[in-house]
């Protein structure tokens, strides 16, 4: 119960990035843009596609307008962080790498009850899917884990693991505390709320209240055409950019509530076609280099 | 005999899809042991999360030489065939043996040894093993032909007696070592076969036989609940699930808060069954603040931490609930009804409160049509426009399964009637088969119009089922109006309902298009032929679902297709039931025989008689005929001719005797048909037996005297006329 005698959130984030370091992953920063999930990060979803090797770690903050409760609600919030690991080809032995990590932030599996429950992942937005499971704590979920078989309508070859932390509830559930702003931020006390829930408290009223929607109206038309744009270029990352903002303006619409439930599918479906688009172009304008370099691959 | 030993290990299997991976792995096993003439003792499969074992007892050590003989062309035959059998055998021609001119190719296949057949069949099983969603994963999957498994495999184990059975799979070579618990074994075990297999790893932590995991589930939650005083509610499926998600299964009983019990226990036991996979628990039947979670590991201190985790997570999860429950009060249903003219149902069916708008004039319909007794209309209409309002609310947003149940809750919290809010929670019934049938008039009434709307209105738009498509459930909305139909014995006239539930839907369109397109709406949508479609898709569920009474579906034929029948179900079924008594005794059997007789005779010699005097041109509404005030006396009189035909001749004995017969039974049967006993109807029937069988044994029928030949022909008309007013016997088989 005494935050300070633990480590704080940002020690389990550096303890993260130490360990995953050391297994060789390149740690890279947050992607500088507003997005739904760290999979959306290009180190995820375009490092995914193609032949060549790829192991990453970053902390992606995370944008979920419609989850805000101007920080009323102890577990809910339009802003978070995820910690993303991702390593292609998938090596043997990833869930015991991964169980490692938690051990090393203090999660000790013969105390709690560590399980790999189904969990299939799927997004429609960037046509991708993978198998595998939500990593249960003591009934928690904790983490996301997946072996990619498809991102942009594309088959992995190889496959890659990825591995989705939900650092605030890890550091809830390492810290014991109830309310993620009573969370030790630094180890000395420095509160998450303290960081963040005056963030949250203004995020929410503007997501939910203040948004202007003819102008959020215009922004995902202009990423759209921007996104277009840039394809006509044959520019994949600054396309697949516009799609990422495309999809977050498509969030905060939704969250001002003026998307019908007819129009959503719609919105979606262009989404997708900007993202999947993007990922096209991004293996067009590889493939020749990745066929010389990876014979097999082409096969 | 030798015991075989297989182990495949791998990632978790999802628990789902471990019965079916057993019994797939069993299949494949004695697929691949027969193509190979290896005869196989008891076989055994065992599963948890991360290995599928297969022992198999009993093995010979090499299978039996065979014989095997194809016989080939003539002697005689041309070079070719000669030349295609040799190329089919792979033998020359000395090798060949002349028998009586024929060829045959005789080739002795030595045994082999098991062992060798084993390192075959493993990776053949493992490469067409039928996993509902499998994967690639490492460096092999640079290549999309990589092995498939549904996540990766890691391991096999696969031992013939003690020795191994070397195969390689994708990268995988088999061995002796497994692995133990994840967390409480570590390094490597090695097992010596079949009969140390379920011992070692038991020693480290691993209860590889599933069935001995859920008895310790089931009994463990059982006893952590009555130790505290409760009793665990029974769920099987979760048994199964959590012995899926186990190798060390250790059921832990936790405490939930008790304010949290004001929340409905359905959302309670929901909420921790499906997102938590917890058992719930009762005192004296009602739902006790407690769970039962099921645990991978024997923790050092008992469990405590395990369970304080879990009861954190739920607490946050019953939090979610008992939120939801408090805002969607603050709003009455019919204000959260508003929301649904934001929901589409379907783009030409407008909106949900499209919907609702026609089933709550159909509900009062039925309730003041008097086909739904003692349904209050006010009570039906109101409970039809609220029923679907929980649909936006935050509670069915997140379950969707509490559907109904939460809007009666709802209900019953703002204070409306009793029958209101319990039609609002039952009007899905029945859901499925063996689902309870509603029986309250007003929930009886709201269920009946919700069903029949979605029917007809998807019916009208031309989105019929076909073979196994049914997207919009229609089969399951008619079989459920066909069950609340029979356990109140609601008289409805289905093809009058059709007729109304396609009016509602008119009405609608008038408000939506303009009079010029609605009157092309109108001629497209609802031509005459859906008000026959209907009644007949309504029969073919009926027959699917009286088979398993076991009624005879050419039975329901013989009724339902009658011309003179009112299109309705209890009462036809009724007669239904009585024609297949009837049928079943000699007087039916013989009955049928003599209308067999009788029908091929007026066939054969072509005899429309007076039937053929009203023009049919299958178009007409088979009511008018009955009902229309200007044909009544023109059939009175076809009847009375019918009935005496005032013959120019002295009829012989049997004929007299038949024609009586037939005087006395047709009002009879008329009479009882009217009062819907069917029995005495059938009893009518029953009484022409005699006398038409003696009538076929001494009359002849194609007499020489024509007007005998034509009153006689008539009289069979008649007979056959007589059995329809009961039953279209045409139908009957046999």
């Amino acid at each position: 119960m005494n935050g300070t005698s633990r480590p704080g959130f940002q020690q389990m984030i550096l303890t993260l990035h130490d360990y995953w370091s050391r297994q060789g992953c390149l740690i890279l920063q947050p992607y500088d843009m507003r997005m739904g999930a760290g999979t959306f990060h290009t180190a995820t979803t375009l490092r995914a596609l193609g032949p060549e090797p790829w192991n990453a770690a970053f902390v992606q903050p995370c944008r979920r307008p419609t989850d805000g409760r101007y920080g009323e609600n102890p577990n809910r919030l339009q802003h978070y962080y995820q910690y993303q690991v991702i390593l292609k080809p998938s090596p043997p032995d990833l869930q015991e790498l991964y169980l490692k990590s938690l051990e090393l932030i203090g999660i000790d599996p013969l105390k709690h009850d560590i399980r790999f429950v189904e969990d299939d992942w799927e997004s429609p937005t960037l046509g991708a899917w993978g198998l595998g499971w939500e990593v249960w704590c003591d009934g928690m979920e904790v983490t996301q884990f997946t072996y990619f078989q498809q991102m942009g309508g594309f088959d992995c070859k190889p496959v890659a693991g990825e591995l989705t932390y939900g650092l605030e509830r890890l550091a809830m559930y390492i810290q014991n505390v109830d309310s993620v702003y009573d969370l030790d931020f630094d180890g000395r006390g420095t509160t998450y709320g303290h960081v963040f829930l005056e963030n949250e408290r203004q995020m929410s009223a503007w997501n939910f209240e203040v948004a202007d929607t003819d102008a959020l109206f215009d922004l995902f038309n202009k990423a759209e055409a921007e996104c277009r744009n840039a394809l006509d270029a044959n520019l994949p990352i600054p396309a697949y950019e516009q799609a990422v903002e495309a999809s977050h303006i498509f969030n905060l619409l939704q969250a001002r509530g003026v998307i019908s439930v007819q129009e959503r599918a719609s919105y979606m479906g262009r989404v997708r076609d900007l993202a999947r688009g993007s990922c096209e172009a991004y293996m067009a304008r590889e493939s020749d280099r990745w066929a010389r370099d990876f014979p097999e691959w082409a096969a | 005999m030798t015991d075989f030993l297989l182990e495949l290990r791998c990632e978790e299997i999802p628990a789902r899809m471990q019965a079916g991976a057993r019994k797939d792995l069993g299949k494949l096993f004695g697929k691949e042991m027969q193509a190979a003439g290896v005869p196989v003792g008891a076989v055994m499969v065992w599963s948890t999360p991360r290995r599928l074992a297969l022992i198999a007892r009993d093995l010979p050590e090499s299978t039996e030489s065979v014989r095997e003989e194809t016989k080939g062309p003539r002697t005689s035959a041309p070079p070719q065939a000669l030349e295609g059998f040799l190329r089919k055998t792979g033998l020359t021609q000395d090798q060949l043996e002349d028998r009586d001119g024929v060829y045959f190719a005789v080739v002795e296949k030595p045994g082999r040894p098991v062992r060798d057949v084993l390192a075959e069949a493993i990776p053949a099983i493992v490469r067409a093993f039928p996993w509902p969603k499998s994967m690639r994963w490492g460096d092999a999957s640079l290549s999309t032909e990589s092995l498939r498994w549904v996540r990766p495999l890691s391991g096999i184990v696969a031992i013939f007696g003690e020795d191994l059975v070397e195969c390689t799979v994708g990268e995988i070579e088999s061995g002796y070592a497994t692995l133990g618990h994840r967390f409480h074994h570590e390094g490597p075990i090695t097992i010596g076969g079949a009969d140390d297999y379920q011992g070692k790893l038991r020693a480290c932590h691993v209860i590889v036989d599933h069935a001995e995991r859920e008895a310790m589930i089931r009994e463990g939650a059982t006893r952590a609940a009555a130790e505290v005083g409760l009793e665990l509610v029974p769920d099987e499926g979760l048994v199964i699930e959590n012995a899926g998600l186990t190798e060390w299964p250790v059921p832990l009983l936790g405490r939930f808060d008790v304010e949290f019990l004001e929340v409905p226990p359905e959302v309670i036991q929901l909420t921790a069954r499906t997102n938590q996979k917890y058992f719930v628990c009762e005192k004296d039947g009602k739902l006790a603040n407690a769970f039962v979670c099921t645990a991978n590991i024997g923790a050092p201190d008992g469990g405590e931490a395990i369970v304080a985790g879990n009861r954190k997570v739920l607490a946050a999860r019953l939090s979610d609930a008992r939120f939801f429950w408090e805002q969607d009060r603050k709003k009455a249903l019919d204000q959260h009804a508003e929301g649904l003219k934001r929901i589409t149902f379907h783009e030409k069916l407008g909106t949900v409160a499209d919907k609702v708008e026609r089933v709550a004039k159909l509900a009062r319909w039925l309730a003041e049509e008097g086909i739904v007794q003692g349904a209050n209309p006010g009570l039906a209409e109101q409970a039809a426009r609220l029923a679907k309002a929980d649909l936006v609310t935050e509670m069915v947003g997140e379950f969707p399964e509490l559907q109904g149940l939460m809007g009666g809750y709802y209900a019953r919290a703002e204070g409306l009637p009793d029958e209101v809010a319990g039609a609002i929670r039952d009007h899905y019934k029945p859901v499925g088969q063996g689902d309870d049938v509603p029986t309250a008039p007003v929930t009886v009434a709201v269920s009946l119009a919700d069903k029949l709307d979605t029917l007809v209105s998807f019916f009208v738009i031309k989105e019929r089922p076909t073979g196994s498509r049914d997207p919009f459930a229609l089969r399951r909305a008619a079989l459920g109006i066909i069950e609340i139909i029979l356990r109140s014995g609601l008289r409805l006239e289905l093809d009058y309902a059709t007729y109304r539930a396609g009016q509602m839907l008119k009405q609608q369109m008038e408000g939506v298009l303009p009079a010029e397109q609605h009157y092309d709406w109108i001629r497209e949508n609802l031509p005459a032929e859906l008000f026959l479609a209907v009644p007949e898709f309504f029969v073919d569920r009926l027959k699917v679902q009286q088979r398993e009474a076991g009624v005879r579906h050419d039975l329901i034929d013989a009724v339902f297709k009658l011309e003179e029948r009112k299109d309705e179900i209890v009462g036809n079924l009724a007669r239904v039931h009585a024609l297949q008594n009837f049928v079943g005794t000699e007087d039916g059997t013989n009955l049928l025989a003599a209308y067999k007789r009788a029908a091929n005779i007026l066939k054969k010699e072509n005899w429309e008689g007076h039937e053929a005097e009203v023009a049919r041109t299958g178009e007409e509404d088979p009511l008018a005929l009955v009902d229309d005030p200007d044909l009544a006396p023109i059939i009175a009189a076809k009847m009375a001719e019918r009935k005496a035909p005032g013959l120019s001749y002295t009829p012989d004995a049997a004929e007299e005797a038949l024609i009586e017969a037939l005087d006395a039974a047709e009002p009879k049967a008329a009479a009882a048909i009217e009062t819907e006993d069917f029995e005495t109807a059938m009893a009518a029937l029953a009484s022409l037996r005699a006398p038409i069988d003696r009538f076929f044994e001494e009359v002849t029928v194609n007499a020489e005297d024509q007007s005998k030949r034509a009153a006689r022909l008539g009289l069979l008309a008649r007979f056959r006329a007589a059995v329809h007013k009961v039953a279209d016997f045409s139908h009957i088989e046999g």
